[in-house]
Formats: structure tokens, sequence, C-alpha cells
């Protein structure tokens, strides 16, 4: 059974968060950061959405990236080193799988998108629905 | 022994950077790990081209630059932002049980691995034990 969330009295607030995602796991990449992984920035221009996303390591044969509804789906992982006679002095890099499930603020034409990973930065192009391009509406003066 | 290795492996941090470009300079996460025979430093650093890193090695110290591409760095009007974009910077104290003429790094996908040869009296040397 799927859960889905309501908008929180701390969202309404907060002018930068369009839309949150409603789920998708804690990861074992979060690594106790009590975040979603991967951070994705978010921006727009007229007619289409960009989701970026900060992957370093991960190959693109193990990433999938899915479009349904208004729904993006990011999902991949990254594998750890499996070595004997490993020590580890320091850890701070996440390993493991990911799951992320973004609610897009505009409906987006599933068909035309585009991802592509340069880097470790993942950029998904998504081209606005006809629906949602900005259309100018010419004010005339009332009389 | 991990104590031990911990404090031969030879690896802190200092603060501090300078940098020439404006903008967040940020330290990239890493992962310090021994093996038999040398030790590794694999730092993330998504959206830094290979050609685009700086590695020194100078009076003990490791440190690495990463720039980041020009065209990310001024996106304006984000929807949602929930990382920055700069440049990476990072130190590392390097213990004189690393051999420095020895050390090489690559570049692949965002990821930064140097891999640091121990010096030959560093290593871990097996002892034979003759039964009488």
């Amino acid at each position: 059974m799927v859960r889905r969330s309501v908008l929180f009295p701390s969202q309404l607030g907060d002018m930068n968060r369009l839309f949150s995602d409603f789920f998708g796991p804690e990861t074992r990449w979060a690594f106790g950061r009590g975040r979603s992984f991967p951070a994705i920035n978010v921006w727009e221009d007229g007619d289409k959405l960009f989701v970026e996303a900060e992957l370093p390591g991960v190959k693109s044969d193990t990433l999938d990236v899915t479009v349904v509804g208004d729904e993006l789906t990011i999902k991949g992982e990254r594998p750890s080193r499996a070595e004997d006679e490993l020590t580890f002095h320091r850890r701070e890099r996440g390993t493991g799988s990911f799951t992320r499930v973004v609610r897009l603020p505009v409906e987006v034409d599933a068909n035309q998108v585009d991802a592509s990973l340069s880097n470790g930065v993942l950029l998904i192009m998504l081209p606005k629905s006809e629906a949602a391009k900005p259309r100018k509406v010419q004010v005339k003066a009332a009389k | 022994m991990a104590n031990e290795t911990q404090h031969q492996g030879g690896t802190a941090e200092m603060a501090a950077p300078e940098h020439t470009r404006s903008g967040q300079v940020y330290r990239p996460d890493v992962d310090i790990l021994e093996k038999h025979d040398e030790l590794l430093i694999v730092a993330d650093m998504p959206g830094v081209n290979p050609d685009d890193i700086d590695i020194k090695f100078e009076d003990g110290t490791l440190t690495i630059y990463g720039r980041v591409t020009d065209g990310r760095l001024d996106r304006e009007k984000l929807l949602l932002q929930e990382y920055g974009i700069g440049d990476y910077y990072r130190t590392f104290r390097i213990s004189e049980q690393i051999d420095a003429s020895k050390i090489s790094a690559d570049m692949v996908d965002g990821m930064l691995t140097l891999r640091l040869l121990k010096a030959e009296h560093a290593k871990p040397r097996k002892i034979k034990v003759a039964a009488k």
C-alpha cells in the first residue's frame, strides 16, 4: 500500500521548495545524512524543465531514469570496494543503491525526456507539455 | 593494529583554502583506504574534468584542487536547490611512510583516485617461522 503525504505546513512556508518527494526510502548511501539521495537542483526555461544531480562514480549502465506522469524516478547504485586486506582510515563516501522519486511541478512530455551523464553529473532535460508552456496574454484596455 | 596503522598511514588535514576564483569552494568527500603496499585516497569531485585537477605535493602536504566547469556556476533562478556548485579543495598531511616520488592519480566519472605507494621500509613484512 502506497502512502501519499499531503503538504505539511512547513512546506507551505518555504518558497524554495516547489515540490517534495513524497516517497523514496532513506538509502544506505544517505549514510545518516537524513536526506534523500541524490540531492537535486531544478530550474526551467520557457519550454523545458531541468533536473541535475551529482552522482560521482556511478556508471550510466547502472542508472535508471524514468518519467511516469508527473513523477521522475532516479535509481542507481555505486558498489563499494570489495577487497581483502583493506582498512578504511576514513569513510565519507556512501555506497550502495539509491532511489529517489521527485514530483515534477509542471507537466512534461515523457517521450522527449533527455538524460546525460558527464563527469559524474546527471542532467535531465524534460520538455514541458504544450499546456504547461507560458502563454502571453494580451491585456486589452477596458472601455 | 588498526590504531597503529592509522597513525602510520599519516593523513591528517589542514584548513584554509586559497582560491583565485570567486564563489564557494567545497571540501570533497573522501575515502582513505590502506592496502598492503599502498594508500588510496578517493575523492568525489563531480563536474570536474580530469584536465582541471591540480595535485600538489610539497613539504609533506598533499593538496588537491578541482575546478568546476564555468557553465554550471552561473545558473540563475533555481526552482529547487539542494546543493551548491563550486570548486573543490582539500589537503592531507602525508607521513614519511609514503614514497613521495610514487604518487599517481586518475579521474573518472567525477571521482579522483590517488594512489600513494608506501615507502619500502613501511611495507609490512612477513616473517617466516622456522620449525626446529
